[in-house]
């Protein structure tokens, strides 16, 4: 067995720290506690599906105790009667199938549950349980106990319970059972025998074909009568129009030729025909249930927050209750959901969420401080400003961008071509009927509904949905998330990319940390690490969790001086961490360290034993691959970058941009959505990257908005994409690709008209007999639909 | 003669039956999530062999296995 690995969580053990249980090794105390749990309730399957699956449970005392409030927990249920309840909680942690074994195993931990069903997909699961025995903060506490911790936001609070739609699937499936039906019955018609046999049946066949017709002809298609209505209504001919026109036109000419007797119409192509359509359109609709692209602060406030009464008692409001002037409790790791001003003495709050910068923000007494931050740290106190909608972060959300739908300001490729395509079909048809109508009357009107039926673009129609469709996998694959396909058609028409600065070019994990000066042995390591520990200064934190773990040592004499440092007496020795300044006083003039060059690093320095050793220096640092991905992106598109900081790191990131990028910085969330939208006022097609909740606005604007994210499961604006931060390099494959997925449309669309011609010339001469239309239609299908597959797929492989 | 009548109204029949479970299936929600119930199918099993073989079981199961 790997000893270096905790059974539990699967992370490395450091040798000081290793916890042996049953004889099993695990990293700490918190995923032997889980382990425990499983063993007592005989759940040790667990590690049988999946090896090291768990997570270390957080500590989350407090967290919940808005749950103990009767009103939040109704607004939170699915569904209440009697003493059952139903709750759906979304956990980002769900990742294999010892995650969905165990959360469906729950009532064997928690008495009082009566069963629970996990949706892999969504990572959500459904608990029922009996409201009687058990509570809804059990409930999470034991969830979050075993590593499981629910995400529980103010998204939920509004939305408990949301409807799917089912229709696509609905008309696929009529779809298909016409299609199947007819084929079938329709055979004897196929080999035209000429028996005496079959002959009398025929009109029983043929009526019985129009019945299974009926309802492909008015439920499965009629979603392209709406929207052909809805295209000539607002005069923009789209491809449902000609597709409408086309059924339509064979479902009249099919019912006249059985009841003329011509022959036997073409229903088998007409359902064939809805039923590739609708799949083609389900092969589109590749959804990420797990992702949210929809998201606004809802998904990131709290439900609840602790307010300080009159009487100092402390109570769990709902976010929506609270008042100007309220006193509110905020809580280690606890969200800020409304501005305000600060009671407490300090505070340090992790703004993170909002701009992308991880290192906190020192507040005192009486600052103001902005929703959308964490407290770090101590409890604190803050006074109520405005409601949660006023704040400076949410009024953002009351733009007019946010109202807007996004599929009406884009014309999809396809589109575009059918209006052409409309017109000259319609142009053909009727000089073939005038022509015709000089001859025979009769045949004109064959000839003009043969021309209509065999130009339906089912095979145009089809093109896009699949070339995207498949596009969109494979770079979903790839952690590229895209919220539809038609994002695609938008990304190759990108001539301008926007970056936002902190948190996406720069990344904000916390082992940018470097250490400059001279070299700390490890008993100093510990002593400093042991120091740190009993400090709550943020970048304290930040270097307690940098620094390995290690032995622990007993320290003397701690003294935290605001705004200087720590120092404490550790082993006989004197250490001091802190400012330059604190660290470099009372040295000898031989061991003064070189002062600092720039002054917009943040660092901590170490002196030991009134020797100067060196300092901890706190980097912003570029994502890997920054400067490549610019360079290849600058040859094609005009590179901007936008930042809510001040300029300090101007001269860095000229260095590192190829020349002539434009930098703008003190951007406020407002004048970045502004940015946008006069750049696109110019004529300009753009792309936005960004990250935080301040970028939300300007990712609503453009025209694509990419979002990037470090963990897609939890955090990440409403957007049109989510990138995985690892993949950020890739941009510019996604970029090529998408270009390259255009072609592809473009080189089927040629393929597609070359049968419609081969299909004209059938219509045109009078000679479409249902037999060809039923060989022409599923062939075209066929090879068009292989055509994008294959040649998508060559240029995802080839450009790699 | 008329046989055929009766055999394609049958025939119909059991294609309407057939179709009516699947609207069936789409409204309980079988569509919704297509992945987890593939795995949940593999738990079962392994669950009820748990359940079943309290230790007396397993303690009378393998006393006839050294038996034989």
């Amino acid at each position: 067995m790997d000893t270096q690995n905790c059974f539990h969580c699967g992370l490395d053990i450091v040798a000081e720290a290793e916890i042996v249980f049953d004889e099993k090794t695990f990293c700490c105390n918190g995923c032997k506690t889980v382990y425990e749990i499983f063993s007592l309730n005989d759940l040790t399957c667990y590690y049988d599906f999946e090896k090291s699956p768990g997570a270390t449970p957080q500590d989350i005392k407090g967290k919940y105790d808005f749950l103990d409030n009767e009103s939040i927990v109704s607004k939170l249920l699915e569904f209440q009667e009697d003493t059952t309840a139903i709750v759906s909680l979304s956990i980002p942690h769900i990742h294999c199938s010892s995650c969905i074994w165990i959360l469906e195993n729950l009532q064997r931990l928690q008495k009082g549950i009566s069963s629970s069903q996990v949706n892999f997909p969504e990572k959500k699961v459904r608990i029922i349980y009996n409201s009687s025995q058990v509570s809804l903060s059990t409930i999470v506490y034991l969830l979050s106990s075993i590593g499981y911790e629910p995400y529980i936001s103010l998204e939920n609070y509004e939305t408990a319970k949301q409807n799917i739609d089912r229709s696509l699937t609905y008309k696929v499936g009529v779809a298909f059972f016409c299609f199947g039906n007819i084929m079938l019955l329709s055979f004897p018609e196929y080999f035209e025998v000429k028996e005496f046999w079959l002959d009398s049946y025929k009109p029983f066949f043929r009526w019985l074909i129009f019945a299974l017709s009926l309802p492909s002809f008015l439920y499965s298609g009629s979603g392209y009568y709406v929207s052909a209505y809805k295209s000539i209504k607002s005069k923009m001919l789209n491809i449902d129009v000609p597709i409408a026109l086309g059924i339509i036109v064979m479902f009249s000419r099919s019912v006249a030729d059985i009841v003329f007797d011509y022959g036997s119409g073409f229903f088998d192509s007409l359902t064939g025909l809805i039923f590739f359509m609708l799949l083609g359109k389900m092969f589109q609709i590749k959804t990420y249930s797990f992702l949210s692209f929809e998201r606004d602060f809802k998904s990131y406030f709290p439900v609840a927050v602790t307010r300080i009464n009159a009487d100092t008692s402390e109570e769990s409001v709902p976010v929506y209750d609270i008042q100007k002037g309220d006193r509110l409790l905020i809580r280690n790791q606890e969200l800020i959901p409304v501005d305000g001003i600060l009671i407490s003495e300090k505070a340090a709050i992790d703004y993170s969420f909002v701009t992308g910068e991880a290192i906190p923000i020192n507040k005192n007494s009486g600052d103001k401080v902005f929703a959308g931050g964490k407290q770090i740290g101590e409890i604190i106190e803050m006074e109520v400003l405005f409601s949660v909608s006023q704040s400076y972060l949410t009024q953002l959300w009351s733009n007019a961008v946010f109202q807007k739908k996004v599929e009406q300001r884009h014309k999809s490729i396809t589109d575009t071509i059918s209006r052409y395509f409309t017109a000259v079909l319609l142009f053909v048809a009727f000089t073939a009927f005038s022509y015709w109508v000089f001859i025979d009357v009769n045949e004109a009107f064959n000839v003009f509904t043969a021309i209509l039926i065999v130009a339906c673009p089912c095979a145009l129609a089809l093109t896009a949905p699949f070339t995207l469709g498949n596009i969109l996998r494979i770079i979903g694959k790839q952690k590229f998330y895209l919220k539809n396909a038609m994002v695609i058609e938008q990304l190759a028409k990108v001539d301008t990319i926007v970056f936002d600065k902190t948190g996406t070019i720069t990344t904000n994990k916390k082992s940018n940390i470097s250490y400059e000066g001279k070299s700390l042995s490890e008993p100093n390591l510990i002593l400093i690490k042991s120091i740190l520990r009993a400090s709550n200064h943020p970048l304290s934190r930040m270097l307690y969790d940098f620094l390995p773990e290690m032995g622990k040592v007993k320290i003397n004499d701690f003294e935290e001086i605001t705004g200087k440092g720590i120092q404490a007496e550790v082993e006989g020795h004197f250490i001091k961490i802190g400012s330059e300044e604190f660290c470099t006083s009372s040295l000898s003039v031989s061991s003064t360290p070189p002062s600092e060059k720039v002054g917009e690093r943040t660092s901590v320095h170490i002196q030991i034993d009134g020797e100067y050793y060196g300092k901890y220096v706190f980097k912003n640092q570029y994502r890997e691959g920054l400067e490549q991905l610019f360079k290849s992106l600058n040859a094609k598109y005009q590179i901007k970058v936008l930042s809510g900081d001040n300029a300090g790191e101007k001269a860095a990131l000229e260095a590192l941009l190829p020349a002539g990028t434009e930098l703008i910085f003190n951007q406020k969330p407002e004048q970045k959505l502004e940015f946008i939208k006069q750049l696109q006022d110019s004529g300009k097609n753009v792309m936005m990257v960004g990250d935080g909740l301040n970028d939300a606005g300007a990712l609503a604007q453009s025209n694509v908005g990419i979002s990037i994210s470090e963990n897609v499961n939890v955090f990440s604006p409403a957007c049109d994409a989510i990138l995985e931060a690892s993949q950020f390099q890739k941009l510019d494959y996604f970029l090529k690709l998408s270009k390259k997925a255009m072609r592809v449309i473009k080189m089927s669309f040629a393929l597609s008209l070359l049968y419609n011609i081969v299909g004209l010339t059938f219509a045109i001469t009078g000679n479409l007999q249902p037999l060809v239309a039923a060989i022409i239609m599923p062939l075209s299908t066929i090879t068009i639909v292989s055509f994008v597959t294959l040649m998508s797929n060559y240029y995802a492989r080839k450009l790699e | 003669m008329s046989v055929i009548y009766l055999l394609i109204t049958i025939s119909i029949f059991v294609a309407i039956a057939f179709f009516i479970a699947f609207v069936i299936a789409v409204k309980s929600g079988q569509y919704d999530d297509d992945y987890t119930p593939s795995v949940r199918m593999l738990f079962d099993d392994e669950l009820a062999k748990k359940e079943t073989r309290t230790p007396e079981v397993a303690n009378s199961i393998q006393k006839i296995e050294t038996e034989e």
